[in-house]
């Protein structure tokens, strides 16, 4: 095993960059660090939208989450495959075919990671916020924003974590990386499958277990900052229970 | 400057929370609304800084109708400092950033005349050194100090006390007292919900007894104490010496 790692180890690596396009774990990494950066912005987008108290706001970010969380990955790829060319209105690159999939149906999970961080947070952080003078959308971006995406952080690593992994998917539009560098690689030596996808499988727990781990460290560390285990979350109050407890 | 004119506010179609409650709070009074629980306190005093909106009447704050949506809530709230009895600081943000966070970002003030403002509140509340720390490493009373700091950071004329001193341990509820006993001779309205009725005797201008929702009280702290006009006034005084 080591050594066809060894000897092919550009092509799993960069897949035949710089003489072809860019593939192997790099493009992988491109793919998953494109569809986070882009998701993102759209799930906070979602996430406020489904708490929003306007019908007219929160109905259509309902039904988005909704609809692609119900739907397979797959689905959604083929849908951009062929959907997003004719929305944009000019031929798009496989690279950029998966980060529009990945964006769909990312946000639409991240959304709800984030809807649940915020519905987490005691009224009262809210409300303290306000009380300053803060308005709506200031309030979400000091207060309530920071609380929640931190409280969430560990939900939404796993998510980015999955993330990587779907970016294997793209393999079924021939898009270059990880996985489609695998298959070249299989189809040339032919007679080591078992090894071949062995590093594959290897090589994706490595990446998703070393971005765990380096998460965990950056949580403790601010959670080092701040002190106290349950930091980020205060007593949550029963918003009816304006009495002090006995 | 706080005015209640004929405020009603019900929660839902049965429970009527407030009812006809019509009184005034001068210019650098203070005031204690003291009744038993469930009696609509907190209510009243949220409605000051429409965090409740009521359902009828009218109150005016420092000359603003604070309900009118004519009147820019945001605007109003700046002048009006609001003590919670959970603390509500932000955890992620150190003692410092809580209480500079309104005026650099509101007032557009500097971080360093923010910081500099901030640390002399903090000194009034007997916490300099407590800048850099987090709410985390705080206790409850040192908490609540640092939230007085915070809610005075916009220099509002009027501050409001929802029990500050109700989610305490018994030993932390005197350098909280204190701290508002200093604040109520610096001229500034003040407004408090609270069962000590030692402060309510020392410090306020007026007590107000409220019960289920109509204000039955209104009277200077010795006339309340000593003669209750009425029964239902006489009956909470009497539990409290339990
Ligand atoms: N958000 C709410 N929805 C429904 N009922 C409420 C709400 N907040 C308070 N109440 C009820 O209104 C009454 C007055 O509450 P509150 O103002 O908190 O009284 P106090 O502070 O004097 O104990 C209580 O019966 C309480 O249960
Ligand atoms: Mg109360």
């Amino acid at each position: 095993m080591l050594e066809i790692v060894q000897n092919n180890w550009t092509l799993l690596l960069v897949g035949q960059y710089p003489a072809g396009p860019l593939g192997g774990i790099v493009a992988t990494l491109l793919l998953a660090i494109a569809g986070l950066a882009l998701a993102f912005p759209f799930a906070i987008l979602l996430a406020v939208a489904r708490l929003s108290p306007y019908r007219w706001v929160n109905w259509p970010a309902t039904a988005v989450v909704n609809i692609v969380r119900g739907m397979p990955f797959l689905m959604v790829i083929f849908w951009s495959y062929f959907a997003l060319p004719i929305l944009i209105g000019r031929p798009l690159s496989g690279f950029w075919t998966l980060v529009g999939a990945l964006v769909l149906y990312e946000s639409a999970y991240l959304a709800e990671i984030i809807r649940a961080g915020i519905q987490a947070l005691p009224r009262g952080q809210e409300e303290a916020a306000r009380s300053l003078g803060f308005g709506y959308f200031r309030t979400l971006t000091f207060v309530i924003l920071p609380q929640a995406l931190y409280n969430s952080l560990p939900a939404l690593i796993g998510q980015f974590v999955s993330l990587i992994k779907e970016t294997s998917l793209g393999y079924v539009i021939s898009v270059n990386e990880f996985t489609y560098a695998a298959s070249q690689l299989n189809s040339q030596l032919l007679v080591r499958p078992v090894e071949v996808f062995s590093i594959l499988a290897i090589t994706y727990f490595i990446v998703c277990f070393a971005l765990t781990q380096s998460a965990r460290w950056v949580e403790q560390r601010i959670a080092r900052t701040r002190q106290g285990k349950s930091s980020g979350m205060q007593i949550q109050t029963n918003p009816l229970a304006t009495e002090p407890m006995p | 400057m706080i005015r209640f004119d004929k405020v009603n506010k019900w929660y839902g179609p049965q429970l009527k929370v407030l009812n006809e409650v019509t009184a005034e709070v001068k210019k650098g009074e203070v005031v204690v609304v003291c009744g038993p629980s469930g009696s609509g306190k907190t209510t009243l005093i949220r409605t000051i800084n429409r965090l409740e909106p009521i359902d009828s009447g009218s109150i005016t704050v420092n000359g603003t109708d604070a309900h009118s949506s004519k009147n820019n809530v945001n605007t109003l709230r700046r002048d009006i400092g609001f003590v919670f009895q959970q603390f509500n600081l932000f955890p992620h943000m150190s003692v410092l950033n809580n209480i500079t966070l309104a005026p650099r970002k509101l007032r557009g003030m500097s971080r360093a005349a923010a910081e500099e403002k901030a640390r002399e509140l903090l000194d009034r509340v007997g916490l300099a050194d407590k800048a850099e720390a987090y709410p985390a490493q705080l206790s409850g009373g040192q908490s609540q100090r640092v939230a007085i700091a915070r809610s005075l950071a916009m220099d509002p004329p009027i501050i409001l006390f929802d029990e500050p001193t109700s989610a305490l341990d018994p030993e932390m509820v005197g350098e909280v007292l204190a701290v508002m006993k200093g604040l109520a001779t610096t001229g500034i309205t003040m407004m408090c919900v609270t069962h000590e009725m030692g402060f309510a005797r020392d410090v306020a201008d007026r007590v107000w007894f409220l019960d289920k929702g109509n204000l039955l009280e209104d009277a200077k702290p010795d006339e309340f104490f000593s003669n209750p006009t009425h029964p239902r006034a006489q009956r909470f005084l009497a539990d409290l010496r339990h």
